[in-house]
């Protein structure tokens, strides 16, 4: 099966495979080379909760492949009628040949797995997972450092609620890295994933001040603190805004080191700091079409040729 | 006096031996043991044990426990050894035995995963990811479970 639900579903192998794929597709991503490798394909994006960068970078690669796409979105659907997400996957099991799934709910891409036949990519689950996501953090890591492998990565932010950090942490220490958790104490990462990582023998340190980890960094990676997975307001503003980058605090940091947020970002960034080397988050964007391209080939069986012209 | 005899002994139905010491009433609970019922349930707690230093036993009259049960048991007595009484006598022995995947046997405790709309039709699933300590995460939304609330969310 196709599916990718967490990146349990990747192999170290089929993950490089997958970033070398995306990297022979990237003329294909920006639309220079036309490879209808996907033609008469469907892709259903099924997006339960609002997104414009992973349903919109979905919806490229799929076309950029020759596919086509249906778009779905829950406001005044049989959803809002009390639909089942059972109910509304056994309809799409029929009208499409892959889905991705992003639900405000945590556990629906594999509960969607279960119930459908079709390959079923997770495109972001409540706070649970974002593999999709991840993969294109890891290509643009690799990118930038020509490596996976034993990088000092900081993660920034928020680690409790926020998905994307939760997948790519499970990744990265597959590959060696030593992750620094940076976050104040109401978002820490959760103690299970916690756990799972230092079970990977990795070196794993949790603190609540970024400014002592820039220097050693190979890459930061800084996430938005997310309002919308507050139960609370009083919690959130507590917190919002603790972190904030500007170029001027990048003045220790190390050659070729990178900046990277999921977007969209509030203020945890300054504008200041995206004309410095250190920026790759709208690299880090478009990387999201050639990334999806390789996953969607591998979810439906299709080899990407070794070489793309 | 032997240990087992501390209560009288039953003609039909269960007892449960080597339970964790302190651990009968979860076993009561999980096992959804009406306590209203008018057959006896006879409760021994804090006996001394080869296998364990101390235990508790239970024994259930008019009740043979399934292998469903066994597995919810699993849960908390992983060690419990199960004698079906027929007529006073021994008529099966039973090991409890925890599986990797446990279905159906308790719903997930935390608040946002999707298996919390009842009207979704797939079943309850818990993975097994660690036995000592025991570990049990849900299988859909990967959240750790308290076994605490395990027991309070036994189906």
């Amino acid at each position: 099966m196709g599916d990718i639900v967490t990146m349990d579903d990747l192999s170290n192998q089929d993950i490089v495979a997958v970033l070398d794929d995306a990297e022979r597709l990237i003329p294909v991503a920006r639309g220079d080379v036309y490879l209808p490798l996907l033609q008469g394909k469907v892709l259903a994006n099924m997006f339960f909760e609002n997104s414009t960068r992973t349903r919109m970078s979905f919806e490229t690669a799929m076309k950029r492949l020759g596919g086509s796409v249906l778009n779905f979105t829950s406001i005044g659907t049989s959803v809002a009628k009390g639909e089942t997400l059972y109910d509304t996957m056994q309809m799409i099991d029929g009208y499409a040949d892959v889905a991705a799934i992003r639900h405000p709910r945590q556990g629906a891409a594999q509960y969607s797995a279960d119930a459908v036949e079709i390959p079923i990519l997770n495109a972001g689950d409540g706070a649970g997972n974002h593999p999709t996501q991840t993969m294109l953090d890891l290509f643009t890591i690799r990118q930038a450092h020509g490596t996976l492998e034993g990088l000092n990565v900081v993660l920034v932010g928020d680690l409790r609620y926020g998905r994307t950090v939760h997948s790519l942490s499970h990744a990265l220490v597959r590959f060696g890295a030593k992750l620094t958790l940076v976050s104040p104490s109401t978002l820490k990462m959760p103690v299970e994933i916690v756990s799972d990582l230092r079970e990977h023998g990795s070196e794993i340190m949790e603190t609540e001040s970024l400014e002592d980890q820039i220097a050693g960094a190979d890459v930061i990676y800084v996430t938005r603190i997310q309002k919308e997975r507050f139960p609370d307001e009083d919690e959130y503003a507590k917190v919002a805004g603790i972190y904030k980058i500007e170029a001027s605090d990048l003045s220790g940091a190390m050659k070729g080191m990178i900046i990277m947020h999921p977007l969209p970002r509030v203020d945890e960034i300054d504008p200041s700091v995206d004309s410095t080397e250190f920026a790759r988050y709208f690299e880090q964007a478009f990387n999201g079409v050639p990334t999806r391209m390789a996953l969607l080939c591998r979810s439906l069986g299709i080899d990407v040729p070794k070489k793309v012209d | 006096m032997s240990e087992m005899r501390r209560v009288t002994a039953i003609r039909n139905g269960t007892v449960v031996d080597h339970i964790p010491s302190g651990n009968a009433m979860q076993v009561i609970r999980i096992l959804r043991i009406d306590t209203d019922r008018a057959t006896p349930v006879s409760l021994v707690m804090n006996v001394p044990s080869d296998k364990l230093g101390r235990k508790d036993v239970l024994k259930i009259e008019d009740r043979e426990l399934d292998q469903e049960d066994l597995d919810r048991l699993a849960l908390i007595a992983p060690a419990a050894s199960i004698a079906i009484i027929r007529n006073h006598a021994v008529a099966e022995k039973m090991k409890v035995e925890l599986a990797d995947d446990l279905v159906n046997i308790a719903k997930c405790s935390f608040w946002n995963c999707i298996t919390k709309n009842d009207r979704e039709p797939l079943p309850q699933r818990m993975r097994v990811t660690s036995r000592d300590p025991l570990q049990v995460r849900c299988y859909y939304c990967g959240r750790g479970q308290e076994i605490d609330e395990l027991i309070e969310n036994i189906l």
